[in-house]
């Protein structure tokens, strides 16, 4: 298992956000978390990727455990994320937010960089070839010069999943990356992810749109108020009374 | 004198010292919870209500007519303020609006040298007559005016916070700006009111202190940076925190000065200052005390 | 930057030959002046331009600078050379030092952190008199020699500040337009996004606050060898404050922006000295404080993207349209 998570816990002065969370991802695996707004779902991002310490639990990547690392270095490791209110480099241009997403695909330090020390031009020319294929897939390479602020939104949320891609992480944790797109970029953007799935990326996915979950998702696990109240497959859970009752009888969000 | 005498003097000092201290931090935490906006001209309005005083009385006026006058002046100049410079800026951000008031300060500063010279001014003490012995030590006449105001200026927040219906919008405004403003509270007068006052209680405070440590056109720099120490030891979000913070300042400083050369002493706050922000940036009495 | 060279090399010309037709001494040493403090805003803006980081003590930093050179070259008869090395070195280290813990505070508090401790060290400059001679300062640092050149006229100073100047703007240049240029920029949009793509904020931000005060104690030091004489009184918060006008009047984040800004302001100094008196006789320094003041008010209210943005529009967009 690549992403394992177990008895995970957290709470805010009296609320507690997420109680008792368990559940593993594999290689190449689409793994969902669902749930309506405020059952945890962030918060649980939070915690693995190092923004929010724990209470209790354990969440081990690649064999080694995750608590008290610092978010860069888990990135390193190779576990990135996206973010619900997208958190784009707005002022600087679309290739730059891939290529700084392409931080640890490079070495040149402070110093060599303000000398221009040989080979840091050439292992800068690399990074953008590279950061522009990335682009290609998500159909953004005509844009590249663009500030990414100036993008519709539907292209800025593509453009924060390909920045994510760009340290070639093993695992991403994608938050929401459908909320606020209309059904055609919400289709891309499915395409997408399988896409990305083929080449081996495996991702914990929270989103609402459940279309899109139940054709993505290889398993979802419904959170509800912080604990887990089910995981399964896709037809699993739309079968599962207990999530009928608490979560999927009720109209899908609108963003 | 004893020891138990001197310690008590040092306590005496320590006291006025941290009177002042607090008025300054008391301001300035009240303006940052309704505006947010951290004033670093605070001190100029001590400086100019001192100055403008000092000149009334000299020309002629009676002393508490120029107090009043000085106050309701300097009032008028923070109402000012706040339309021209801050109001304008109230989108900025809390960085920029902190060089905006740093830029005021310099202003205003450079008004008073303008118009006062570097000479100091001074006021008479409030009541005349011999220092009071407690305890084998002596406190000023007028050290016990300073501390009066502080009591005065705190008892009257607290009041017009916690009783009037005023004060509860204004801490409403403070706690959620848009369900303030739904419910008819306006932002920009609540951000009017806070810059007046104080202008208002910076330079009662002022002239309060002047008749002790004379007044000059650049005294309000270092006393504004204490009122931020202050400030920050009681951590920026209610006036106990403010009061409190004042007078700790006021007595490190005092009992330090002993310890190291008198042009060390501003150097005590500025260090106590660092420390606080390293160990415990939210102050003493931090996210315990509730707003305003 | 291609298209730039044609306004490098026209500059570089234009700065060359200012000191051939400039003959009074006190405009070279005004020049000189615009240089030092370039270098320090260069600094100044990687830190707040880029790293998104406010100092409000940075004369500190310059003070040090200055302070070492003298002390070491006057106390301690160093050479020249090894001493204005320390004169980077010092501040470097303090900026060590002190950054960790002051970097991780929020904007506020960041900005009282270093208000505070620019105030403190000025406080020091002037309270260790065994160290730094106190108020009245240390006279008699001697000048600048380099193998056999020796620095003793405002002409050779000159070609030496601005020539520090232009390396000091290649490097940075080079440093902008490379992986941590990108990475200082990402830090300034974005923190979290930053560290969920490898980047240690933490310790870019610590790089870029020890960089500038490499920067400013480099201009302290040719200070001292410039005057000869240090005393505190040039390193107080009103100086600090003159760099955060300088770097947001010239524009944060952009190439020209320091060297228009400390231009600008030096240049309003000098205005202003020259024609208040004019204007109101027997008027002295209160008008500009007064203007500073107030110029540093408006500036900030009518919204500082500063004159470096101007610029901007001579040339190029860096990333060139692709396919």
């Amino acid at each position: 298992m690549l992403l394992e998570i177990s008895g995970l816990n957290k709470h805010f002065g009296g609320v507690t956000a997420v109680k008792d969370i368990s559940f593993s991802v594999g290689e190449g695996e689409i793994f969902a978390l669902i749930g309506p707004n405020g059952a945890g779902k962030t918060t649980v991002f939070n915690l693995i990727t190092g923004m929010l310490e724990p209470d209790t639990g354990s969440m081990v990547f690649m064999g080694k455990p995750l608590q008290g690392m610092k978010t860069h270095r888990i990135a390193a490791m190779g576990l990135t994320r996206t973010f619900q209110n997208l958190q784009l480099f707005g002022n600087m241009s679309v290739l730059d937010n891939v290529m700084a997403g392409a931080h640890l695909k490079g070495k040149t330090g402070f110093l060599k960089s303000i000398a221009r020390w040989p080979g840091s031009a050439a292992e800068n020319k690399r990074i953008e070839k590279e950061a522009l294929k990335l682009l290609a897939e998500v159909g953004l390479e005509g844009q590249a010069g663009l500030p990414a602020a100036a993008l519709p939104f539907g292209q800025q949320r593509l453009l924060e999943i390909a920045r994510s891609m760009a340290s070639n992480p093993r695992l991403v944790l994608l938050d929401e990356p459908a909320a606020g797109l209309n059904s055609a970029e919400t289709k891309t953007l499915a395409v997408y992810l399988k896409q990305l799935r083929e080449q081996g990326k495996s991702m914990v996915l929270v989103e609402h749109d459940m279309d899109t979950v139940m054709e993505v998702a290889d398993r979802i696990m419904v959170l509800n108020f912080g604990e887990a109240l089910a995981e399964g497959t896709p037809e699993a859970i739309q079968a599962n009374p207990k999530v009928i009752k608490a979560y999927l009888g009720e109209d899908d969000q609108v963003a | 004198m004893d020891l138990s005498s001197q310690l008590l003097q040092l306590l005496f000092s320590g006291l006025t010292l941290g009177s002042i201290y607090s008025l300054i931090a008391l301001a300035l935490v009240t303006t940052y919870n309704i505006t947010g906006v951290l004033n670093l001209a605070q001190g100029e309005f001590m400086a100019l209500g001192a100055l403008l005083a000092a000149s009334l009385y000299a020309a002629g006026l009676p002393l508490a007519a120029a107090f009043l006058v000085s106050v309701a002046l300097i009032a008028l100049l923070g109402g000012l303020v706040e339309r021209a410079v801050i109001n304008p800026a109230r989108e900025s951000s809390s960085l920029t609006l902190i060089i905006i008031t740093v830029g005021l300060s310099i202003f205003l500063r450079g008004l008073a040298l303008l118009v006062w010279g570097t000479d100091p001014v001074s006021l008479p003490a409030f009541s005349a007559g011999n220092p009071l012995q407690i305890g084998g030590a002596a406190i000023n006449l007028q050290t016990l005016w300073v501390l009066g105001l502080t009591f005065v200026i705190v008892t009257g927040l607290y009041v017009f916070f916690e009783l009037t219906y005023s004060g509860k919008a204004v801490r409403a405004c403070v706690i959620n700006r848009t369900a303030a403003l739904l419910v008819g509270i306006n932002p920009g007068t609540m951000s009017l009111l806070a810059f007046a006052g104080s202008g208002a209680i910076g330079a009662a405070a002022g002239i309060f202190i002047a008749p002790i440590t004379l007044a000059t056109y650049d005294m309000g720099f270092m006393l504004g940076v204490k009122g931020f120490v202050a400030a920050a030891i009681g951590g920026m979000h209610n006036i106990g925190g403010a009061v409190l913070g004042g007078f700790i300042l006021g007595i490190l400083e005092v009992y330090s000065a002993g310890l190291v050369s008198s042009g060390l002493k501003d150097a005590v706050a500025l260090v106590v200052l660092l420390a606080m922000l390293m160990l415990r940036p939210e102050g003493l009495l931090g996210t315990i005390g509730r707003k305003v | 930057m291609k298209k730039n060279i044609a306004l490098w090399i026209i500059l570089i010309l234009v700065f060359t030959a200012i000191p051939l037709f400039i003959k009074s001494n006190y405009l070279l040493g005004v020049l000189i002046v615009i240089g030092l403090y370039t270098i320090i805003v260069i600094g100044l803006g990687i830190l707040m331009g880029y790293a998104g980081q406010m100092s409000l003590g940075h004369a500190a930093f310059f003070g040090m600078g200055g302070y070492t050179v003298a002390v070491l070259t006057t106390t301690y008869q160093w050479p020249t050379v090894p001493a204005l090395i320390a004169s980077l070195i010092l501040p470097g280290l303090v900026a060590a030092i002190i950054g960790g813990p002051t970097l991780k505070l929020k904007e506020l508090y960041l900005a009282l952190a270093t208000l505070a401790f620019g105030i403190l060290v000025h406080i020091l400059f002037n309270e260790l008199k065994g160290v730094t001679g106190g108020p009245s300062g240390m006279s008699g640092i001697p000048y600048l020699s380099v193998g056999g050149l020796v620095f003793d006229r405002d002409i050779k100073f000159y070609y030496l500040v601005w020539a520090t100047v232009l390396l000091v703007s290649l490097g940075v240049n080079n440093l902008i337009n490379s992986r941590m240029g990108r990475a200082l920029k990402a830090v300034r949009e974005s923190e979290h996004a930053s560290e969920t793509s490898g980047i240690d904020t933490a310790g870019l931000k610590l790089q870029a606050f020890i960089f500038s005060a490499v920067l400013a104690g480099l201009a302290g030091g040719l200070y001292a060898y410039y005057v000869t004489f240090i005393s505190p009184s040039p390193f107080g918060f009103h100086t600090s404050i003159q760099f955060v006008l300088m770097a947001v009047l010239g524009g944060l984040g952009t190439f020209w922006g320091p060297l228009l800004g400390a231009g600008l302001v030096v240049a309003l100094g000098e205005v202003l000295r020259w024609a208040v008196p004019l204007v109101i006789p027997g008027a002295g320094g209160e008008y500009q404080i007064i203007f500073f003041g107030l110029i540093l008010m408006l500036v900030m209210i009518i919204k500082p993207e500063g004159l470096g943005a101007v610029m901007n529009l001579f040339s190029k967009p860096s990333v060139e349209e692709v396919k």
